[in-house]
């Protein structure tokens, strides 16, 4: 399996790599980790007439609490999350969705970036994002914009970014006191797509629910928000109904379509396991527990 | 479809030569610089029989290009006994029979290697994790986890014994 | 049907091999010392250094002069005619040589089609029709792997499709005839029983209890890591064709090259170097090789073709795909007393199995198993489908793994259905040790066996009654946790050559053993290793005969110039055979060396003994002559009138099979919320007789086990209804990591083979074979409680999550 012929360039700056992809828009694709593209690519999935290598943009490879927010480079590798201290003491859901993300090998090449423009309902990185409720920042010929990540997922394999523009940050607000996050993952084998997984994160008022988010992956044709298991929550104590009944929820809401990760009702009774053990263990770290 | 030259570091030494842009870097490795230790088992990026280092990381390297190993430092299996003495992995792997074909070992090694470099001292469910990129075949793993435990020690024993 | 006769074997005389119903132990004998190294020691392996520094010797890293690279176009259609081939803007593209297509191939003498190993006939490239997806449709041949792959793209083929026909019970009323080639426009291939239908009948008649089931062992795929490949490189000066092959059997892949092609077989090498895995998916011969060595005979260059994973996937041979119908009758004390068994064999578009030729379905007769039974009927019908053609094996004797799983569940249902315990059950029904030889109803003759002492010893490894109570504790709350056992019986070392060939080549083995002066040696067999670590077993047997140190005993495998004919490796059967051959060889090497150290000490044979590695005066032991020294008077002083030198060639036909046996107990706990079957424990006790190499052996067992965890929960070969493979990638056919492959607690007993000269059984299969029934026993006893009788392999979470739901179970 070769990928077809193409032309290659390796911009040196971001501003490089925007004038290039102005001048190629619509012919042109980015190559970030490649542990998307160049699969896709060897099988003539995609066939791109003219590759930007954005890896020589070193800029864009940081993970930093800035202000109010953890900013993450979109270059940054998801072994960089894994091993990033900052992520692993306030940022769990993170952590716990960065380690079960492909496999170590892919994540040394793979990019936050990659995983989130790529907008496959498969990939970890949308539900996580969602739920955390994050903020894409783009760069364009027209320069710099925040695309709320709830408007970023516009369809499958589609993002709101204009074919001149370049995801170059991810933005994750700081969780409040009281918040936790997590994120459960069911994998037919270690490193597989799930075959749903959900991400929560949410913040506790005393016994209560305060705020809420949940992210779905794979079970549906974009990456989406479980907002009516986020309405079970919020203004809830915790209980086992509580939970049973945001799982409930998230399985009606979701799309998932038959396939060889199992059948529809299948997915959505996993997609209510998922977003129950997800609850359980937000909420014991929001509790202060691991 | 673009040529470039490449120039880079490969166990030690300095290579440049022009490639084709769409040419995959273990290709690269395997019939431009003719070091066929580095194999391939798959087009998913899913069997890491290609795993080399890329300045000290392991990585596929059925899923990078040649081109954007330029200037890059790469180690494959070959460079493990370059001085003659073999790597505290081969010998892991050679005195706990961690291979039977030998075609995911070279790839395994090089994970292994990346991985040690990071956790030194793993638990044996953390190396099972970190070879989780690399499939075999023959072995059924169990001696590929002791071989990589034996170097572990190895390791670390020659780590203390330097300080 | 392999019936045994009581023909004299041919080397009697040297076979002097174990004594008949030996006492099983634990101990692995070793006699021979480190230096030397022969049986029972743990020798690191003699082939590694080459393998951990990368200087392994694969087909893909021959570089031959001028080589070309061949890319194959494939059917997007499991079923279509073919209208035409527009390969012409592709033989425009600068470094496009050649487009080889079927009526090239006719044009070249009828090598459109090709015989398969069951005598059957497959097509090479078609003419007017393709029979399963991913068909080879033409081959191009280019200066570069690069531009073949570009070319693929511009040929054009005009498909008009046809219906496909999936299921093998569809395809049985004949409604889509998938060979409309063949005279007779049936799917039907082959009807074959086995046993005794009337005494059957008769059993199940006065049977107390009789339980049923239906079983499907799916279609799977052995996925060695390195796919299958060639260089085939023909010099027209010579009209020599040398050929580098993903080859587990090269001497019978010439013979079948010469009688496709025609080129005289002495005029064909080839070479099957290191091998990347084989597991029965390098035995056929696939539609590439045949093109590649064609597109060399035509472009007169060496030409390379290396499958990429996906077309091994989704073309090569298949192993498995058996629907099984199975009744097991007991009587009031609930002993087993017969077996009844229907099955239908998915073939696909040939029937390209590699059984021995008078086996359509293998060994799968062994399918009583550990069990004393009165009486048992096999029924197996083969049947075409568009499907690719296969039904190799897959780290598994021939059809012995369908056997297993089928008498495994078999008796674990009964033992469940009569409320004992299967632990318990199991013991009541086995073969005793004192009925060996055992004669099973299918007419097979057990050569030796301790079925009991295996399961014990797997008992005691595990804890199994403590196990037993924490799951009734388990259960009272809520918990789902199962314990399953298989207690199997292999069949392994085809074979004796009155029953077994395939395309009429009888199924011995061989070796051939030189002495050089020095006292190092060359050995060469006509088997070929894909890991099983031949060089160093090999070398210890002859160590442990002749007394030279293994590490001076050159082992060289599949070069058919030079290695003396044989039918290679599979289906367990080196050590059985050539292994046999081997020490036959030595044998009479050592009768040879007698005479000369007769002659050395100046006394009679009969004054002579031997002792590990020489021969000694009896009563003077100081008087010797080691086998060193031996060897150098066979070229430099050897007696008159004798030939000089020191070898001996052997090619061996053993007198029976080899039964290797043991009991497997899995411990599995049940996610009720995800269905996910999790292995807690997992004790393997194999006995294979008399150890070679205790390391080498664990190391095929852990493999094996990992190959029969991987059907057990993970891999299946699974179709659309148009034929289209969906899993058709690594990413979709799920091969184990480190991480779903638990670690596996080896115990052995050893009970030696009384027919094989050293006591060996072989040993590589049986894990594959007796994993996945204690698997998939695990998971049914968590689940019995619930009215969960059988689940088919593989275990996948949402075939356990339904059986949960559907009986109220939720977390
Ligand atoms: C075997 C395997 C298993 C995997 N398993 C998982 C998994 O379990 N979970 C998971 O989430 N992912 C998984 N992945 C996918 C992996 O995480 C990918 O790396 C990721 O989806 C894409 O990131 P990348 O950096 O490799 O992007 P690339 O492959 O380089 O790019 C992907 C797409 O995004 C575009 N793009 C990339 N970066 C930018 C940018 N900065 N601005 C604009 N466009 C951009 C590219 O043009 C391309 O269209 C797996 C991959 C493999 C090979
Ligand atoms: S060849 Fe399989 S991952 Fe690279
Ligand atoms: S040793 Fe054969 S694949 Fe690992």
């Amino acid at each position: 399996m070769i990928p077809a012929a193409f032309d290659y360039h390796s911009p040196r700056s971001l501003d490089e790599a925007l004038s290039l992809l102005k001048q190629h828009a619509g012919d042109a694709k980015i190559l970030a980790g490649g542990q998307s593209l160049i699969p896709a690519m060897r099988f003539r999935l995609a066939m791109p007439a003219i590759l930007i290598d954005i890896n020589r943009l070193n800029d864009l490879r940081y993970v930093e609490e800035r202000g109010d927010h953890l900013a993450i480079g979109a270059m940054t590798r998801e072994h960089a999350l894994e091993d990033s201290s900052v992520v692993r003491r306030s940022y769990p859901l993170l952590h716990d969705t960065a380690v079960v993300i492909a496999d170590p090998l892919v994540r040394n090449q793979a990019t936050v970036g990659g995983n989130i423009a790529h907008a496959d309902p498969a990939n970890d990185h949308p539900a996580t994002m969602l739920a955390y409720n994050a903020t894409a920042v783009a760069k364009g010929p027209k320069g710099e914009r925040t695309i709320p990540i709830d408007d970023f997922f516009t369809g499958l394999f589609e993002n709101a970014m204009a074919d001149d523009e370049i995801l170059i940050e991810i933005r994750i607000p700081k969780p409040a006191a009281n918040s936790g996050g997590a994120y459960t993952k069911l994998e037919r084998k270690v490193g597989d797509y799930a075959i749903s997984a959900a991400a929560v994160q949410l913040r506790l008022d005393g016994d209560k629910v305060a705020e809420a988010r949940i992210g779905l992956t794979n079970v549906s044709a974009v990456p989406m928000r479980a907002k009516a298991a986020e309405a079970e929550l919020v203004g809830k104590s915790i209980s086992d109904a509580v939970v049973e009944a945001a799982g409930k929820a998230a399985a009606a809401e979701c799309d998932p379509s038959p396939d060889l990760r199992g059948g529809v009702d299948y997915k959505r009774d996993i997609t209510r396991v998922m977003v129950k053990r997800s609850i359980q263990r937000a909420v014991a770290r929001a509790k202060g527990g691991k | 479809m673009s040529e470039h030259e490449v120039t880079l570091t490969i166990n030690g030494e300095k290579v440049t030569r022009s490639v084709e842009a769409r040419t995959l870097l273990v290709h690269f490795i395997r019939e431009d610089l003719s070091l066929t230790g580095t194999h391939i088992g798959c087009d998913t990026t899913s069997c890491g029989a290609c795993t080399v280092l890329i300045c000290g990381k392991p990585i596929k390297s059925c899923t990078m290009f040649a081109v954007q190993a330029d200037g890059a430092e790469i180690e494959t299996i070959e460079s493990l006994a370059a001085g003659g003495e073999l790597h505290p992995l081969q010998e892991g792997f050679w005195e706990k029979h961690g291979l039977q074909c030998g075609y995911c070992t070279p790839g395994m090694i090089m994970s292994a290697k990346g991985f040690l470099a990071e956790n030194p001292n793993p638990t044996e469910d953390e190396i099972r994790h970190g070879i989780s990129g690399n499939l075999c075949r023959c072995t059924g793993y169990n001696k590929i986890v002791e071989a990589i435990q034996y170097a572990a020690e190895k390791l670390q024993a020659a780590d203390a014994g330097g300080e | 049907m392999p019936q045994l006769d009581d023909r004299k074997e041919p080397h009697s005389e040297l076979a002097e091999g174990v004594s008949a119903r030996v006492p099983t132990t634990d101990e692995v004998q070793i006699k021979t010392p480190e230096k030397i190294c022969g049986m029972g020691h743990r020798k690191k392996r003699k082939e590694d250094p080459r393998f951990i520094q990368g200087k392994g010797n694969y087909v893909d890293d021959v570089k031959l002069p001028g080589m070309l690279y061949m890319d194959i176009v494939r059917s997007p259609y499991a079923h279509a005619k073919i209208n035409s081939i527009d390969a012409s803007a592709a033989l425009e593209m600068d470094g496009v040589l050649a487009v080889i297509t079927g009526e090239d191939l006719k044009a070249a003498g009828d090598l459109h089609w090709m015989p398969t190993l069951m005598s059957d006939t497959q097509m090479v490239l078609p003419i007017d029709k393709v029979v399963y997806y991913a068909q080879e449709i033409c081959a191009v041949i280019a200066t570069s792997r690069y531009i073949a792959a570009d070319a693929i793209e511009q040929v054009y083929v005009d498909y008009e499709p046809l219906d496909a026909v999936v299921d093998p019970f569809e395809a049985m009323k004949d409604k889509v005839i998938v060979r409309d080639d063949k005279e007779k426009k049936t799917n039907h291939i082959w009807h074959w029983e086995a046993g005794d239908k009337a005494a059957t009948d008769a059993v199940f008649k006065d049977a107390a209890t009789v339980v049923k089931e239906k079983l499907y062992i799916p279609r799977i795929h052995v996925s060695s890591i390195e796919t299958c490949g060639m260089v085939a490189n023909y010099n027209k000066a010579r009209s020599h064709m040398q050929i580098y092959m993903t080859s587990q059997a090269p001497h019978a892949h010439r013979t079948v090259f010469a009688l496709v092609s025609g080129l005289p077989e002495h005029k064909i090498q080839i070479i099957s170097p290191d091998i990347g895995g084989g597991f029965g998916g390098k035995v056929p011969v696939y539609p590439g090789y045949v093109i590649c060595a064609v597109a060399s005979l035509v472009t007169g260059k060496p030409v390379k073709w290396i499958e990429d994973r996906s077309e091994n996937l989704q073309a090569d041979s298949f192993a498995r795909d058996y629907h099984i119908e199975a009744e097991m009758a007991a009587d009031k004390n609930g002993k087993i007393t017969g077996l009844r068994v229907k099955t239908l064999s998915d073939c696909g578009a040939a029937d390209a199995a590699a059984n021995p030729s008078k086996f359509p379905a293998g060994l799968y007769s062994i399918c009583t198993g550990s069990y004393d039974m009165k009486a048992a009927h096999v029924e197996v019908d083969g049947v075409y489908t568009t499907k690719p053609p296969g039904g190799v094996a897959y780290r598994c004797s021939f059809r012995v793994t369908e056997a297993v799983h089928m008498i495994e569940r078999m008796a674990d249902i009964m033992a469940h259905q009569l409320g004992e315990d299967p632990a318990d059950y199991r013991l009541k029904n086995f073969i005793r040790p004192d009925q060996f030889p055992y004669k099973s109803p299918t007419g097979w003759e057990y050569d030796s066996g301790n079925y009991e002492a295996a399961l014990k010893k797997a008992m005691d490894m595990i804890d199994y009654r403590t196990l037993r109570e924490e799951q009734k504790q388990k259960r009272a709350k809520g918990e789902l946790m199962g314990i399953g056992i298989s207690s199997f019986t292999e069949v392994v070392g085809a074979g004796p050559s009155k029953d077994y060939d395939i395309l009429g080549i009888k199924m011995f083995d061989s070796a051939e053993i030189r002495i050089h002066p020095t006292g190092k040696a060359m050995a060469r067999f006509g088997t070929k290793s894909q890991g099983q670590g031949h060089e160093t077993t090999y070398a210890q047997i002859i160590a442990e005969e002749l007394g030279l140190p293994s590490d001076d005993i050159e082992v060289e495998e599949g070069d058919t110039d030079t290695a003396p004919y044989g039918l290679g490796t599979y289906a367990s059967r080196s050590t059985p055979t050539a292994g046999a051959a081997a020490v036959m060889a030595s044998r009479k090497i050592k009768a040879k060396a007698k005479k000369i150290a007769a002659h050395l000490l100046e006394v009679g044979e009969g004054d002579l003994e031997w002792n590990i590695d020489r021969f000694e005066v009896k009563g003077s032991p100081d008087q010797a002559k080691t086998i060193q020294e031996i060897a150098f008077a066979a070229y430099t002083n050897h007696p008159q009138g004798m030939e000089a030198g020191l070898e001996a060639v052997d090619y061996y036909d053993p007198p029976n099979l080899t039964f290797p046996f043991g009991s497997y107990i899995c411990v599995v706990d049940i996610d009720k919320g995800t269905g996910e079957v999790a292995i807690r424990r997992f004790v393997a006790v194999d006995d294979c007789g008399h150890i070679i190499n205790p390391l080498i052996v664990e190391g095929q067992i852990h493999g094996g086990l990992t190959m029969g965890l991987a059907p057990a929960l993970y891999e299946e070969i699974v179709y659309d209804e148009n034929g289209q493979n969906l899993t058709g990638t690594l990413a979709d056919y799920l091969v184990p990591t480190a991480v779903e492959s638990p670690k596996w607690e080896l115990g052995k007993t050893i009970t030696p083979s009384p027919h094989h000269p050293i006591g060996a059984k072989g040993v590589g299969e049986s894990p594959t074979v007796g994993a996945p029934p204690a698997i998939a026993n695990a998971v049914v006893d968590a689940l019995w409680h619930l009215g969960v009788r059988h689940i088919d392999i593989p275990i996948t979470p949402p075939k356990v999550w339904k059986l949960l739901r559907d009986n109220g179970v939720t977390d």
